[in-house]
């Protein structure tokens, strides 16, 4: 069983640690993981992404950026590059407080979140990513909110304490507002 | 009953000196080896030669020694002795060496004030491979590679390495001192001694530059390089301290 | 206990776990997080850390903390390796250990900052001056990177030597889980060490000049009787051609990843294909390439470059087989089906 997600949005939209917080939690599952992030200059203000593959056995090639499984855009951009890049039958998880544009793909599942208006609802923009989250926690069976919250204590207990209500509020939120 | 007055130092070893006759680099390296017997350092003292005429002072002095890549000795400097703070490291440079191929590292040793000494001997010439133009080549000096004389037009003005190094403000102590005859030879010992001392109390980089000649580059007889020293190389190249970070009132 | 941990950070790690005290490096994409992540941690734990003023600052600093007798470490990228060659050359020359680590990019000139494999020859064919050769280890998952380091600075002190560590932007920038399987430093004489302890032994001298030619040529002879035993007892390769495949495909780093998917997709289909993965690009192991399963028919090489290793594999094939490349360069990382593509046609085409 392998799983190819590639997480994609705007640079400071949070892609790469959303991409951290799923490794960290695979590698404490047991899994084999990968973390690949585009680098370099476009990360300054550009598109980023990174590619999270999740497994039971040794994974090769680190970058998901062909054949992916789940789609996480966070932006238009990054639908418009790897809308194609999908596999049939996989899952794509859309920002759509950004984007605006209906997915014409009918052999894919789309999942809109209003991450970046539901952010700014509870008061902070940054955790766009963290309700975005709520996609894979609905859709997919790679972890539970338990899981996350346990990377999340381990990431912020000691510096930023704070950090971990806002961030699960943020998952929730973006779950309720998917219907569960 | 005899008593000894005058020996050779045991700063240095008993290798016979490779310089042509009438150069300075042996009447410098008797100061340096002075100086590390006085301050009772010579036995934790690691020298770096670098590359040209003296590339061989490894042979001479009487501690470790370390032959760095042209113009490198300052950079090879700062990764001994941030490794090794107790000890005493110097780097022993030409004009070609520290002024052209090595500027980046002299300046930069001095820019994060890496506690060492840098021992300069300008005397306007490469002299080991055969007398080609230096930085420090004098206006309308003749060399092997300005066979009319250096222009000013094609190639500027002589760099002045004493007063570039102390505009830097990390540098602690630089001075200028020449070898052309006894009296300017005591000032270039106190100064070298001094800025061995500055090390030794960790006040940071010194570089004591030395007026030298070359007479073989040159084309002179020992005694009119010494002449040329004094006439025309003095003048441009004016003595005098010119950073001291610790002097009372001080120019830093 | 295993940590997430990105390549060039885990390289880090282990190096300081090897016992490294000094590093000196300069920044360039894509190794940054070294530099980075040793000015904070290397210092936290009383080592040194200078960010030098060039990649040439930086390997004359490791020369002199080299010559001074401590492990010292520097790293780059493919543009700042090159402006090391004359360091690396002079730490051949005078026999001392230094290991540097290159997160390659692509090139020529100031190329790109995306992975590449570009850097083949400047690492295994001395790209300083004079007869001399490195170890040179090359990881394919961040976990083999730190052991590789332990491994690198082993080699480094028993044998005298500068030793390169290179991997590409991709393992560098990857994350994967991580154990650091700390060993305590193998024990080496230092007693050449011109570390200005010359009052209590004869004093010591680090040099590459011999002015003296039949000298010189001795000296040299002595380190390449230095390499032959490097040749015999450090090589390392990953070869797991297994009798009845078809086709050997041989690549290296992180795109032997890449080819290893390939290979799953080939299988599936029926062709049997197995990787050859050389882990020292020097010593290389040429006689793996004369002592395959009779079943082999092709040799692929995959490399991210315009081919480089494929010259190593041609000596050691000697003619045997017919050898094919297959390529990306200049940042483009090839996909798993390109290359299985490349095996297809060379197995249908039965040449």
């Amino acid at each position: 069983m392998i799983t190819r997600i590639l997480v994609s949005g705007f640079g400071g939209q949070g892609v790469l640690t959303l991409g951290q917080i799923m490794a960290d939690i695979a590698m404490r599952k047991g899994s084999e993981v990968t973390w690949m992030p585009s680098y370099g200059a476009e990360m300054r203000g550009g598109t980023a992404n990174c590619s999270v593959i999740i497994s039971d056995k040794m994974i090769g090639s680190p970058i998901a950026t062909t054949n992916i499984d789940i789609l996480c855009a966070m932006n238009t951009a990054s639908v418009t590059k790897f809308i194609d890049k999908v596999r049939p039958g996989g899952l794509v998880f859309v920002n759509s407080s950004i984007v605006k544009e209906k997915i014409e793909r009918t052999d894919v599942t789309v999942l809109e979140i209003d991450a970046s208006n539901i952010a700014v609802k509870i008061g902070n923009l940054r955790v766009a990513n963290m309700v975005m989250l709520a996609g894979f926690l609905l859709k997919t069976d790679l972890f539970t909110i338990g899981d996350v919250e346990e990377v999340l204590k381990n990431r912020f207990a000691t510096r930023n304490p704070q950090l971990i209500p806002l961030n699960l509020e943020a998952i929730k939120q973006g779950m309720e507002a998917c219907g569960a | 009953m005899s008593k000894i007055v005058y020996e050779k130092s045991k700063g240095l070893t008993e290798k016979q000196l490779s310089y042509c006759p009438g150069c300075t680099h042996g009447i410098i390296h008797k100061l340096i080896a002075e100086t590390l017997v006085e301050l009772d350092v010579l036995d934790r003292t690691i020298a770096i030669a670098p590359v040209g005429c003296s590339v061989l002072a490894y042979d001479f002095f009487n501690c470790d020694g370390i032959q760095a890549s042209h113009g490198r000795a300052p950079a090879v400097g700062c990764g001994i002795k941030r490794t090794h703070p107790d000890k005493i490291v110097f780097t022993y440079q030409g004009d070609g060496d520290l002024a052209a191929i090595g500027t980046a590292e002299i300046i930069h040793a001095a820019h994060r004030g890496d506690n060492m000494t840098v021992i300069f001997v300008n005397n306007a010439i490469y002299g080991m491979t055969g007398g080609q133009m230096a930085p420090t080549t004098l206006i309308d000096m003749k060399t092997s590679t300005s066979p009319i004389g250096r222009s000013e037009a094609l190639m500027g003005r002589p760099i002045l390495v004493s007063e570039l190094l102390a505009t830097i403000p990390s540098a602690a102590y630089i001075e200028r001192v020449s070898t052309h005859d006894v009296p300017h030879i005591n000032k270039a010992k106190a100064a070298i001694k001094k800025a061995f001392q500055y090390q030794v109390d960790g006040k940071g980089f010194s570089m004591v530059e030395l007026l030298g000649t070359c007479p073989i580059g040159w084309n002179m007889t020992p005694p009119d390089a010494m002449k040329f020293v004094k006439n025309t190389m003095l003048p441009y190249f004016p003595l005098g301290v010119y950073k001291d970070a610790y002097a009372e009132g001080g120019n830093a | 206990m295993k940590m997430l941990m990105k390549g060039n950070e885990a390289i880090c790690e282990a190096a300081i776990a090897a016992g490294c005290t000094a590093f000196f490096g300069y920044p360039i994409t894509p190794q940054n997080e070294i530099p980075e992540y040793m000015s904070f941690h290397m210092t936290d734990r009383g080592g040194v850390f200078v960010q030098a003023e060039s990649e040439i600052g930086a390997i004359n600093m490791c020369y002199g903390a080299a010559a001074a007798g401590v492990r010292v470490m520097t790293s780059s990228s493919s543009p700042g390796i090159a402006l090391k060659q004359e360091g690396i050359s002079y730490l051949a020359g005078a026999q001392l250990p230094c290991v540097i680590v290159n997160i390659s990019r692509s090139g020529p000139g100031l190329g790109g900052i995306l992975p590449a494999q570009g850097d083949y020859f400047q690492c295994t064919r001395g790209g300083g001056n004079g007869d001399y050769y490195m170890p040179v280890y090359a990881p394919f998952s961040v976990q083999e990177a730190t052991d590789l380091i332990f491994k690198a600075f082993d080699v480094a002190d028993v044998y005298r030597t500068p030793v390169m560590v290179v991997a590409d932007g991709m393992l560098g920038q990857m994350m994967e889980p991580v154990e650091i399987n700390a060993r305590p430093p193998v024990k080496t004489d230092k007693s050449w060490a011109t570390n200005g302890e010359s009052g209590t032994r004869p004093r010591n001298v680090v040099n590459s000049l011999n002015l003296n030619a039949e000298a010189l040529e001795a000296m040299n002879h002595a380190r390449f009787e230095l390499y032959k035993e490097i040749e015999q007892k450090e090589m390392m390769v990953d070869n797991r051609v297994q009798d009845g495949d078809e086709i050997a495909i041989v690549a290296y780093g992180a795109p032997s990843r890449i080819v290893i998917n390939a290979i799953d997709e080939l299988k599936a289909e029926g062709i049997n294909a197995g990787l050859i993965r050389p882990i020292t690009l020097w010593p290389f192991p040429y006689d793996v390439f004369q002592n395959l399963p009779k079943s082999v028919k092709h040799i692929l090489v995959c490399e991210l470059s315009m081919g480089q290793m494929i010259d190593d594999v041609k000596i050691g094939v000697a003619g045997k087989y017919p050898v094919n490349f297959y390529g990306r360069c200049g940042g483009v990382i090839f996909e798993p089906s390109e290359i299985a593509d490349a095996a297809r046609k060379i197995v249908k085409g039965g040449c």
